[in-house]
């Protein structure tokens, strides 16, 4: 072989097609980004005018909630999805009967369409004839003003998020259970572990690697949240749920484009500056196991 | 022992099922009733159905706005699925075969595409500028750009199992690099290409945010556009649930449907897309 060069067989222009797609649509109108965001740029031009775009951004109350709710939508989402995602997986991992059938069925709402699951719960949430409070009032419970009541708003839309996406996060801790060996079960109950003990010392140390998969997708998912916020409130009641996407398209569709891609921006920001310790988090613990 | 075991997991599949289908079968019988009879807090069905005669209606809703949206979405979907299993393979094999600071360089690249958020004013404002904004062929552009970086990753994982020794003789035989990869490559990817185009369809089929932005108009809506559009804004004067819920189910048909025939391929992809991400 050493006739040939080899790096001949496997040459860069087959990386130009995709490359030039993703440069022109993607690489280079993100990072111009960041040049558009320190301008006034609107139907009728775009003028320089510094870090004005972020100040508003941080001053008014209206814009600087969209990124608070859209940390506790990642945070509180994400979480929800490791620890049920891990309990239901646990379960379908069991000895039961049935849980062929319901793998699916759990995963199911993850590849419907996000605009009809909630405007079905949008329904199902209705605080007078939506079938959640209807069934709580049957067991005693005045269910909350899911949707309208500016406090909780964005945390049912969080709820439905979970319901949508557990199913992946299921999945991927069923993988991650499958690959554990059950000497180590079986060896823990010859020493008389309980379910729960055998649960926090083999279980969840072992699927680590599938914990650290579903922290970091949900969590971005979460940050870059939109269909389910747009489609259940649009942002409201006024702008208690109102997340950073949907904030930018607000910005976009008024015509506050500078502002609008100074949100963008902080979202590019966001992402990086809080996805990065979570990898290097993650992967440091791999490493020391 | 075995009785109990039976008890319990019947309790377990009621309970875990019905949080998960219920919903579904929610919109199944709103899309079944009378636009007279619909009662959001009842979850049972009308004496007699009218699903078919609501989804014609649907179909006919706004001049059929909805054949038109089910054109455009399937064009879109068909035109960057196609290219972004062809475009994505090439770079994964590259990527995968050939080490060096170049290719890890761009391996960087893609992860990056894979987490950033896009930034799409500033796109709309470029492809305004080229005369792309609000046609079907941006639409197609920019369902490539961001969708490459999780396909690449795709490939590249799946030709590790491929044994380079293949595309070595190949080479040592005379063929050329495009040769190569299309006559030996790309139909041992095959399995994985299956995968990627079901996850790859899903995906697109259900965006909703990518045609927001850069379809604005009647001629480009899409699926998830009209549904979005009849629940804001209602169908014609008031609002119509029954046919909103039809509009729901037949959204809800395409996904249904590949997910009875292919769940396994599409939990195959999501698991092992996701220990890569």
């Amino acid at each position: 072989m050493k006739y040939i060069k080899i790096s001949n067989f496997y040459p860069y222009w087959f990386l130009i097609p995709s490359g030039l797609i993703f440069l022109i649509f993607f690489f280079i109108p993100t990072i111009s980004s960041f040049y558009f965001s320190l301008t006034r740029w609107n139907f009728f031009g775009i003028k320089f005018i510094g870090f004005e775009n972020y100040y508003q951004f941080f001053s008014e109350a209206a814009l600087y909630s969209s990124v608070i709710n859209t940390l506790i939508f990642a945070f509180l989402s994400c979480g929800l999805k490791v620890v049920l995602g891990l309990l239901l997986a646990v379960l379908l991992s069991s000895n039961i009967y049935f849980k062929g059938l319901l793998r699916p069925i759990v995963f199911f709402p993850a590849i419907v369409s996000t605009i009809g699951v909630a405007i079905t719960f949008k329904a199902l949430m209705d605080p007078w004839d939506g079938l959640i409070n209807m069934h709580l009032l049957n067991i005693g419970i005045v269910g909350p003003k899911w949707l309208t009541n500016p406090d909780i708003a964005i945390f049912s839309i969080m709820l439905v998020e979970v319901w949508k996406g557990v199913g992946i996060a299921t999945l991927i801790f069923i993988a991650g259970i499958a690959a554990i060996p059950r000497d180590y079960y079986e060896a823990a109950q010859i020493d008389g572990a309980s379910n729960t003990q055998q649960f926090f010392n083999i279980t969840v140390p072992l699927v680590h690697q599938a914990t650290t998969a579903v922290i970091i997708l949900s969590f971005i998912g979460g940050l870059k949240t939109f269909d389910m916020v747009m489609a259940m409130t649009g942002g409201g009641p006024g702008f208690a749920s109102e997340v950073l996407s949907s904030r930018i398209f607000r910005d976009y569709s008024q015509g506050f484009f500078g502002l609008s891609t100074a949100g963008s921006v902080i979202l590019l920001v966001l992402v990086l500056i809080l996805i990065m310790p979570i990898i290097y988090f993650l992967n440091k613990r791999q490493v020391e196991q | 022992m075995k009785i109990s075991k039976f008890f319990k997991s019947i309790f377990i599949f009621l309970s875990i099922g019905s949080i998960f289908l219920i919903p579904f079968y929610f919109i199944l019988v709103n899309a079944s009733k009378h636009e007279s009879e619909i009662n959001l807090s009842s979850l049972y069905f009308p004496s007699k159905i009218y699903l078919w005669e609501n989804l014609l209606e649907v179909f006919a809703a706004r001049n059929y706005q909805l054949v038109l949206a089910f054109f455009n979405s399937t064009l879109i979907t068909v035109f960057s699925v196609t290219f972004l299993v062809i475009l994505s393979a090439l770079v994964g094999y590259v990527l995968q075969r050939r080490k060096s600071k170049f290719t890890n360089v761009i391996m960087f690249i893609v992860l990056l595409g894979l987490m950033i958020p896009p930034a799409i004013v500033p796109t709309i404002m470029f492809m305004q500028k080229i005369g792309l904004f609000g046609t079907l062929q941006g639409m197609v552009f920019i369902q490539i750009a961001y969708n490459s970086s999780f396909s690449i990753l795709l490939y590249r994982q799946f030709m590790m199992s491929i044994p380079r020794e293949l595309d070595e003789a190949a080479y040592v035989d005379g063929a050329r690099p495009l040769q190569v990869f299309l006559k030996i490559i790309f139909p041992l990817l095959w399995p994985i290409t299956i995968t990627n185009i079901i996850l790859q369809v899903i995906t697109v089929f259900n965006d909703f945010v990518n045609p927001l932005y850069f379809l604005p108009g009647r001629d480009g809506v899409t699926v998830q556009l009209t549904l979005y559009n009849y629940a804001t804004a209602g169908l014609g004067t008031s609002q119509n649930f029954a046919l909103l819920y039809s509009n729901i189910l037949l959204v809800t048909i395409p996904p249904l449907i590949l997910f009875i025939f292919l769940n396994k391929r599409i939990i195959e992809g999501m698991t092992a897309g996701a220990v890569k991400g």
